[in-house]
């Protein structure tokens, strides 16, 4: 088997996703990635040393300096003949990215996969994690999108992997990107973080999230948010844990004043530990927490940050 | 303008889904259906279209069981003007769907498609991406902002991270984020006037598409599920058990 791995990177590193992905692509057979940027060199070195990557190939162009679908599709379309599977990602730039290619290879693609069973036989859950679905590919070539939590982190080792340039494809002119608004953060991002705690309804509004900001600082954790609390306007849509927004599996996550909807537990109900604090005994997300306390958050909250200080 | 709507009837999003014993899906008799949520936000997009003048025209396209022409109603009731029904009862993948999509836009011609991310039912999040493939158009996907002008669109996009801007060449096929609106209800008048309104019924093989599928579900089982753990006394309690017995912090 050979597979091709679609880097996502940012120019200057590769992004956390990636790191799984490529782990998901060796249990598949000899790993290409490619690496498409504008000055990207750093990135391409940097996969280089992965575990489990026998080759970097490197398109370094002005037109690769977002990742557009429309430009990007062409690429992997020149190279798609050399391998058994093309992986990605199932961050935005592979959910945006990977269906283009499929559909101009006529391939039906599997999409955010949690196991590997054979190589043409996947797990991915649907219904937002109520189901895991097993399905089998008739496809020639496998186009897969990787949940990056339900596969390991590949590590930087000695390895040296070759590292090729390649020719660039012919920019379509159908987009062009105009700006990205980052949300600034100190704290790690939703989907690397170790710890996170995230607020719900019953934060009751924006500025609330104060609260929980102090505890993440203590405990380097990031701040996340129920669907229900971006819905209210409380925190901005890249805060949200669940199936429409972010999958994670941290070691420790805090929920509070969240009451458990099915959407949300599908995208934390992987992590390690689940701590739950909620005023209402009944609220669902006490039948996923290890632990669970029932208490007014506005009360726990403040106490928890001096416990932890202490 | 002319813009083109295409709608996926689901399992409700609040029922709880039970998966069938034998292991071949879920239970959908006697569950409530509904329009796929994200294919709500795509229909509010464009009847807001339709009626700050940016439309003349707003079609709904559902593909699916004879029941799907319920669901059609529903955006007619919203403010589409007409519906277009591709019957068919196989359970369609994403790939299929956007070549039927492709089918009726070319003989609609509509200059801008809008849909939803992804389906709640098999979340595949491709549709979209797979019909502007198709039809070799730009794609503005997750989209929380959408306007246009001068033949362009721009589109703020949902990213991991923050947002970011495209403009893209019209015509386009866009797919809706959580953010991009808030769908009406219908009122009671509009869902009589929606009775009224024609649809147009076709089949795959009418519209010449193989719709074949390319995957073979093996089996469909429940999740591994979490015990519930220990309801703690107070924070004093919570923070001894996650540094000594959870030893997380």
């Amino acid at each position: 088997m050979t597979v091709l791995v679609i880097a996502d990177h940012d120019n200057a590193a590769l992004k956390g996703a990636t790191f799984n992905t490529v782990t998901a692509a060796a249990e598949l057979g000899d790993v290409t990635i490619l690496v498409a940027g504008s000055d990207c060199g750093a990135v391409a070195e940097e996969a280089s040393k992965l575990s489990g990557i026998t080759k970097v190939l490197v398109a370094d162009d002005a037109q690769y300096a977002n990742p557009l679908a429309e430009v990007f599709a062409p690429l992997v379309i020149g190279m798609a003949g050399d391998y058994t599977h093309i992986l990605a990602s199932a961050t935005t730039f592979g959910k945006n990215l990977l269906p283009r290619i499929a559909a101009l290879l006529d391939v039906q693609q599997i999409s955010e996969i949690t196991a590997i069973q054979s190589a043409d036989t996947f797990e991915r859950p649907i219904y937002a994690g109520n189901a895991v679905a097993t399905v089998q590919s008739s496809d020639a070539t496998k186009l897969i999108t990787v949940r990056a939590t339900a596969f390991e982190a590949a590590v930087a080792g000695d390895n040296a992997a070759e590292v090729t340039a390649i020719d660039t494809s012919e920019n379509p002119g159908l987009s062009e990107f105009v700006s990205t608004e980052l949300t600034k953060s100190d704290r790690p991002e939703l989907t690397a973080a170790r710890v996170i705690i995230s607020g719900g309804r019953g934060m009751q509004d924006g500025e609330n999230f104060a609260l929980l900001e102090k505890v993440a600082d203590i405990l380097g954790a990031a701040v996340g948010a129920s669907r229900a609390a971006v819905d209210s306007g409380f925190v901005s849509n890249d805060y949200q844990v669940g199936q429409t927004g972010k999958i994670v599996a941290p070691e420790l996550y805090i929920a509070v004043g969240i009451s458990g909807a099915i959407q949300h537990l599908a995208g934390m109900k992987d992590s390690k530990v689940i701590v739950a604090i909620n005023k209402d005994e009944e609220a669902p997300i006490f039948q996923v927490a290890d632990y669970g306390l029932v208490a007014d958050l506005f009360k726990a909250v403040p106490e928890l940050e001096i416990e932890l200080e202490k | 303008m002319k813009v083109l709507v295409a709608i996926k009837r689901v399992i409700d999003y609040n029922v709880k889904i039970r998966v069938k014993s034998d292991e071949t899906g879920v239970e959908t008799t006697n569950v409530k259906m509904s329009m796929n949520p994200f294919d709500e936000i795509a229909v509010e997009e464009g009847v807001r279209l339709r009626e700050n003048g940016g439309a003349e025209e707003l079609i709904a396209v559902s593909i699916g069981p004879k029941q799907a022409q319920e669901t059609i109603r529903t955006a007619l009731a919203m403010g589409a003007d007409r519906g277009i029904h591709v019957e068919t009862d196989d359970d369609l993948e994403p790939l299929a769907v956007a070549k039927l999509l492709k089918a009726i836009v070319d003989k609609e011609n509509p200059d801008l498609v809008v849909l939803g991310k992804q389906a709640i039912d098999d979340d595949s999040n491709q549709t979209g991406q797979m019909l502007a493939a198709l039809l070799g158009w730009s794609q503005g996907t997750f989209a929380s902002e959408l306007s246009m002008s001068d033949g362009k669109a721009n589109v703020t996009r949902e990213i991991d991270g923050g947002l970011e801007t495209i403009q893209i060449n019209m015509p386009a096929v866009v797919t809706t984020d959580l953010r991009l609106n808030t769908p009406r209800y219908a009122s009671l008048p509009n869902i009589m006037k929606a009775k009224k309104k024609p649809i147009d019924e076709s089949s795959p093989a009418d519209l010449g598409v193989d719709i074949s599928a390319r995957l073979t579900t093996l089996k469909v089982t429940e999740p591994s599920s979490r015990e519930a753990g220990v309801i703690v006394e107070d924070v004093a309690e919570l923070v001894d058990k996650l540094k000594n017995e959870a030893k997380v912090i």
